[in-house]
């Protein structure tokens, strides 16, 4: 189960100038500096995006599909977020765009706002059937659920074991595809269009399932211009879209926990809350609460390093698109939950940030990283490659850097030599 | 047998600061890889302890010892003693002030708390003085 997982997140060393912006964001401490290029460790990213975000030199960038890629396949579903009708100045019809995506090659489209909705419903149902550890975490955003396998041990089990809107809407868009055309489903092209980079880690490497039902994901950004301009030359409007408010809200914090239709639920978001969240769950502090949406980038998926729009402009736009939908299209039908289900279970990754598997062994690795931390000049500088002086202490122990590489300690370590140089 | 050994001065001053040793020990007991369920009894049984420290002794500070097996820690305080120690064991019995009430604290959970979450707990009071809680969590094997 903890195999090597495939990031979307990675670098162009040619533009990394080994500045310490992306070292100082980065949530779980796991970029280092070495050599003058940033480097990613592997077990620690959550594919969250922030050093996407923070890199002045854009020498970090996600990997997703580019639209020429579609032609691989007889038969190409479109998949956009939620997240993408908040982007477009003015717009009033989802429907505008759906055409505008139909126009880029696509053959049918297939909203995750949909699927979003029998999530919803299976969630209240499953709250309301008293069937889940409360409270519930919501395993939608698949960083926050990446964040929970590695630092939180005891919430695991909170996590609500239900495939995410996108993995739902590619599975539902396949067999409502074979039903219609008969077609094979090795032929059929699912693309997601994101918003957000730690959807393309979970199309290669998901929660709750061995493979994927979605082929690709195609990066809001990469799309948007040539999207827009086939939007501004429709001639005709196809009636497409079958999401309602509830599906749409998702695509901002708070919409999904409103869908519950209760008011015992919290919503955070931004990874810096969404950390704190966790930190008081798992200390029992949240009390009164039975459902928790977390999202990592802060406004909700409208925030996702791969969205255009600022995410609160785009919020606030959603808010008007939803303003004439009803509440909701899409209703579970008998056997609809149990497809949903998990078909893995949510295991902790141990190994990410213990220092040793003895527990004498990673008593004593402690014991030095006390010893040198105390040593070290406390500045956080970020010079030496690592985040803080702490992890530089963790790194000198595991064995992947030695005290010089603080510039502080290698500073007075030259001048105590050209002293008793001066001395001869 | 040796052990990691972490002390905390805890502000009387700063009610927001109130938890960060208890945050602190529970990160270090993950970087050890210590047993999941012993993290968690530590983290909020010492949080508990930390707040009523901050609300009714002014503050004091923290020994822990994290041992292989278990992990020891002394809260100490120069406050102004449990008059009734007995008594403050009782669920919903408080004597928290009402600026603390109002954000939630105070709810006379402290000890009754404590103890549930801790395997071994101890006491040692005087009025005037100050309090000494002395708390056990032992690791549960699997």
């Amino acid at each position: 189960m903890d195999k090597q997982y495939f990031h979307s997140v990675e670098l162009d060393a040619d533009l990394c100038c080994g500045c310490t912006n992306c070292l100082k964001r980065c949530p779980t401490e796991a970029i280092r500096i070495r050599n003058g290029k940033a480097h990613i460790l592997s077990d620690r990213c959550i594919d969250c995006g922030e050093c996407i975000r923070i890199c002045p030199h854009h020498a970090k960038r996600a990997r997703s599909n580019q639209l020429e890629e579609i032609e691989q396949y007889k038969i190409k579903i479109a998949m956009p977020a939620p997240a993408l009708f908040g982007q477009f100045n003015n717009l009033n019809d989802i429907d505008i765009v759906l055409t505008g995506l139909r126009e880029l090659g696509f053959d049918y489209i297939y909203e995750v706002s949909r699927a979003a909705e029998l999530v919803s419903e299976a969630t209240r149902k499953l709250i309301r059937e008293k069937k889940l550890q409360t409270p519930i975490i919501s395993s939608a955003c698949p960083a926050v659920v990446r964040l929970i396998r590695i630092r939180f041990p005891e919430l695991c089990d909170n996590v609500m074991p239900l495939l995410a809107p996108m993995e739902v809407a590619a599975r539902m868009a396949r067999r409502e595809v074979i039903k219609l055309t008969g077609a094979a489903d090795e032929d059929i092209g699912v693309f997601f269009i994101t918003p957000c980079p730690a959807k393309v880690t979970e199309i290669n490497s998901p929660h709750g399932s061995e493979k994927s039902a979605v082929s690709g994901a195609i990066a809001i950004s990469q799309i948007y211009p040539a999207l827009t301009s086939k939007m501004d030359k429709l001639k005709v409007v196809e009636s497409l879209s079958k999401s309602g408010l509830i599906g749409v809200g998702w695509a901002t914090s708070g919409g999904e926990a409103a869908a519950m239709l209760g008011d015992k639920y919290l919503a955070a978001d931004g990874i810096e809350n969404v950390i704190r969240v966790l930190e008081e769950l798992e200390d029992e502090h949240i009390h009164g609460v039975d459902f928790i949406e977390l999202n990592a980038c802060s406004g909700g998926c409208v925030g996702g390093v791969l969205a255009v729009e600022n995410p609160y402009v785009a919020q606030a736009r959603i808010q008007i698109l939803r303003k004439y939908l009803p509440v909701s299209l899409n209703h579970l039908k008998e056997d609809d939950i149990d497809r949903m289900m998990w078909e893995t279970i949510l295991t902790f990754n141990a190994d990410t940030f213990r220092l040793s598997d003895d527990i004498f062994e990673a008593m004593d690795m402690m014991e030095k990283m006390e010893k040198i931390v105390n040593d070290l000049p406390g500045l956080d500088c970020g010079s030496c490659g690592s985040p803080t002086c702490r992890a530089l202490a963790e790194d000198i122990v595991r064995g992947r850097a030695k005290e010089t590489d603080c510039i502080h300690k290698l500073k007075a370590k030259i001048q105590s030599v050209y002293d008793q140089l001066g001395n001869l | 047998m040796s052990s990691i050994h972490l002390h905390y001065d805890v502000s009387g001053e700063d009610f927001t600061r109130a938890g960060e040793a208890s945050g602190s020990v529970k990160k270090r007991l993950k970087a050890l890889g210590y047993n999941t369920d012993a993290i968690r009894r530590t983290a909020i049984a010492m949080y508990e302890a930390e707040i009523n420290m901050v609300i009714h002794a002014d503050g004091g500070f923290v020994d822990v010892d994290i041992y292989p097996d278990h992990v020891d820690v002394l809260l100490s305080d120069h406050g102004p003693g449990i008059p009734d120690v007995e008594k403050a064991m009782q669920e919903g019995y408080s004597t928290a002030p009402d600026n603390v009430r109002s954000l939630g604290f105070g709810a006379g959970m402290g000890l009754p708390n404590i103890k549930k979450y801790t395997d071994d707990m101890r006491i040692e009071t005087e009025i005037g003085k100050g309090t000494d809680l002395y708390l056990t969590v032992r690791v549960k094997e699997a």
